[in-house]
């Protein structure tokens, strides 16, 4: 593979922070994104995410901070100078120029020669597979086309840095499913620093290097996706990502009880402050045969049993009321065998899997 | 189509029942059309072929062509409609810009001191100007004052206060349809031409500009058209020195009683009127086959 046909460049925002009135969009943020990262801002809407990436565009003015791109400061420097490729949610194409013409737009600003123009135009069309379709109006395209479009228009001046603000969101899910991939092998192949924003968990990790979760204008945490689907360093990071259940978690006396069980983890816990146990539905087993070591087991009664395709959810009452979901895969028999609702059950948790957190958000 | 299909005669019926219901709503409109419309241009069109002797025949238009004043008089009232638009253009363009530009409730705001001359008086207004304009007017008396100008200039019955009071009674009809085309403008196409690398200057003459020509377009032929057949502000500000096709009718009216020829006028200018709006209909479908303006 050619990686890095472009050169790329690492990004550093230092103790940026931006008010509207008196809400911070963004409160102290510093990420230092590598060069040739693909690093996702992932959190719900009004989070900051979107503000933060139109700080790294030069939309928003930070009322203070730094921005470098390599070595250089571009906080003060306006949009059209920043030389960073864009993805828009809405692809924002302009509809009185055709396709061609779309994506050849930064490259005639940039006064380049005409039949440069066309042969950059044609190679960036095909490398987003829509080879041919130059003449085409914007309004004659699909969704999915207009993405390609815009996405030709923001590589096609080879910047070293690419935006892209929930470009997927318009698409239905099959064609998101294959962008994904798509857009990541791309990714592979130009090597662009590439700063993501979504409010979809599912995509941020499946695309991502890394993923930075923000919320209230702050990051909550950044890491590789694995780490932070399985390790979350804090409350609303396991809530965010994932489908969890948390239990409240009492002290008694040197361990730890939960739903009138005594509980384990292989992973320390806070020591002071109210504590919770995240529970996700796809890490708890339905155990059958003797008590197994290392396992924290909760007996419970069935509510409730859905198919949903590829998996099923089991959802189970426990001894303190607090009702469990519990997702497995859908193996031939296996559905047909599970406990019924109104069946006693026992639920198994891991000590590996065992992740206990304080209280308080933040 | 499956016409014996179940219910199929019924279903019929029905679809029909349901036009005919539609047509029956709007016919009261539809006839009211045919009565103020139709009837009265067809009504122009018959007089303007009778002759003084009460027969059929062409001298009403004969005589426009064989006498050189109706040439001159054509010929102004183009030049009149021309510059007035064009002078709206200039001033209109750029206020709607700025308007579009501003937030929400100071564009309300500005969008109303617009449209207040509109519901003014036309007569009010005209007069209004007479009175500003005149030799001893507020308008010679402060330019002297400031040192603009020493004497009194002539600034009205002539071409100057003719002008003057057309774009001001016609600027609402070209701000109105610009400010629409720009407020319709996405933002996110002018960020769009900053990421790429446009500057401000660059980004509105390739992408806000063309995207607003449609509005610029529809305002400026909405201006043409009414100034092709307006009376009142020429007639006043002009004094008599700029004389149009719609004061030439009146005056075959009020001062000759010739009905023939004053119809004749009005059914060329009616022909004129025309004929600029299919050439402007033509470029228009032109400009929305190419995606717009480039």
């Amino acid at each position: 593979m050619e990686k890095s046909r472009h050169a790329s460049l690492p990004i550093s925002v230092g103790n940026v922070t931006k008010t509207y009135g008196n809400v911070y969009a963004l409160d102290d943020v510093s990420i230092d994104i590598k060069s040739g990262e693909f690093l996702t801002l992932l959190g719900p809407s009004g989070s900051g995410k979107t503000t933060l990436l139109m700080v790294l565009a030069g939309f928003a003015r930070p009322d203070c901070g730094s921005l470098r791109f390599g070595e250089s400061e571009m906080i003060r420097l306006p949009p059209h100078r920043r030389n960073v490729g864009m993805v828009f949610q809405n692809y924002a194409l302009f509809p009185h120029m055709s396709v061609a013409e779309n994506v050849g737009y930064p490259l005639r600003l940039r006064r380049m020669a005409k039949a440069e123009i066309g042969a950059k135009v044609d190679d960036s069309l095909e490398t987003v597979q829509l080879g041919g379709y130059g003449d085409r109006r914007i309004d004659q395209l699909s969704g999915g086309q207009k993405q390609r479009v815009a996405l030709a228009r923001a590589i096609v001046f080879e910047p070293r840095i690419l935006l892209m603000d929930e470009p997927l969101s318009a698409l239905d899910k099959k064609l998101r499913d294959r962008m994904q991939i798509e857009l990541r092998h791309l990714h592979e192949k130009l090597g662009m620093t590439t700063v993501y924003v979504t409010h979809d968990q599912r995509e941020a990790l499946t695309m991502s290097d890394r993923i930075a979760v923000i919320n209230h204008g702050r990051i909550m945490q950044l890491a590789t996706p694995q780490k932070l689907y399985d390790n979350p360093e804090n409350r609303f990071v396991a809530d965010f990502i994932g489908e969890s259940t948390f239990l409240k978690v009492a002290r008694d006396g040197s361990g730890l009880e939960a739903a009138g069980v005594k509980i384990g983890s292989s992973k320390p816990s806070p020591d002071s402050g109210s504590l919770l146990l995240m529970m996700r539905p796809e890490r708890i087993r339905i155990l059958e045969g003797p008590v197994a070591e290392r396992v924290n087991e909760f007996p419970a009664i069935v509510s409730d049993l859905v198919y949903q395709g590829e998996s099923y959810l089991l959802y189970a009452r426990l001894g303190d009321g607090t009702e469990l979901a519990v997702r497995g895969a859908t193996r031939s028999d296996a559905f047909s065998r599970l406990p019924k609702p109104g069946e006693k059950v026992r639920l198994g948790l891991d000590y590996a899997d065992t992740l206990i957190f304080s209280d308080a958000e933040a | 189509m499956a016409a014996n299909g179940m219910n199929a005669t019924g279903l019929l019926r029905d679809e029909w029942m349901e036009r005919m219901r539609l047509f029956g709503l709007s016919s009261p409109a539809l006839l009211l059309v045919l009565a103020i419309l139709v009837i009265p241009v067809g009504w122009l069109f018959y007089v303007s072929f009778v002759g003084a002797d009460g027969t059929f025949s062409m001298e009403n238009y004969e005589r426009m062509i064989r006498r050189k004043s109706y040439a001159r008089i054509f010929r102004t009232t183009f030049e009149v409609s021309l510059l007035t638009t064009g002078l709206c253009i200039i001033i209109g363009y750029p206020l709607a810009y700025f308007i579009s530009q501003l937030p929400a409730r100071l564009a309300n705001l500005c969008m109303i001191t617009v449209l207040l001359p509109f519901w003014t008086s036309l007569l009010v207004r005209t007069y209004a100007w007479l009175v500003l304009l005149q030799k001893r007017g507020l308008v010679n008396d402060w330019a002297i004052t400031l040192g603009l100008w020493e004497e009194p200039l002539k600034i009205v019955h002539n071409m100057t206060g003719t002008l003057i009071g057309m774009v001001h009674i016609m600027l609402p009809f070209l701000i109105l349809p610009v400010y629409g085309a720009m407020k319709a403008i996405d933002r996110d196409y002018l960020k769009a031409a900053a990421n790429l690398g446009a500057g401000p200057t660059r980004a509105f003459w390739t992408v806000f500009f063309p995207l607003s020509m449609p509005g610029l377009i529809a305002g400026s032929l909405m201006v043409f058209v009414l100034c092709l057949g307006f009376f009142v502000t020429p007639a006043v500000l002009g004094g008599g020195k700029v004389i149009l096709v719609s004061m030439k009718i009146v005056s075959n009216i009020e001062l000759f009683v010739n009905w023939g020829a004053a119809s004749a006028l009005g059914v060329v200018l009616l022909a004129l009127t025309v004929i600029t709006l299919w050439i402007a209909s033509r470029f228009l479908r032109l400009e929305q086959m190419t995606g717009g303006g480039r």
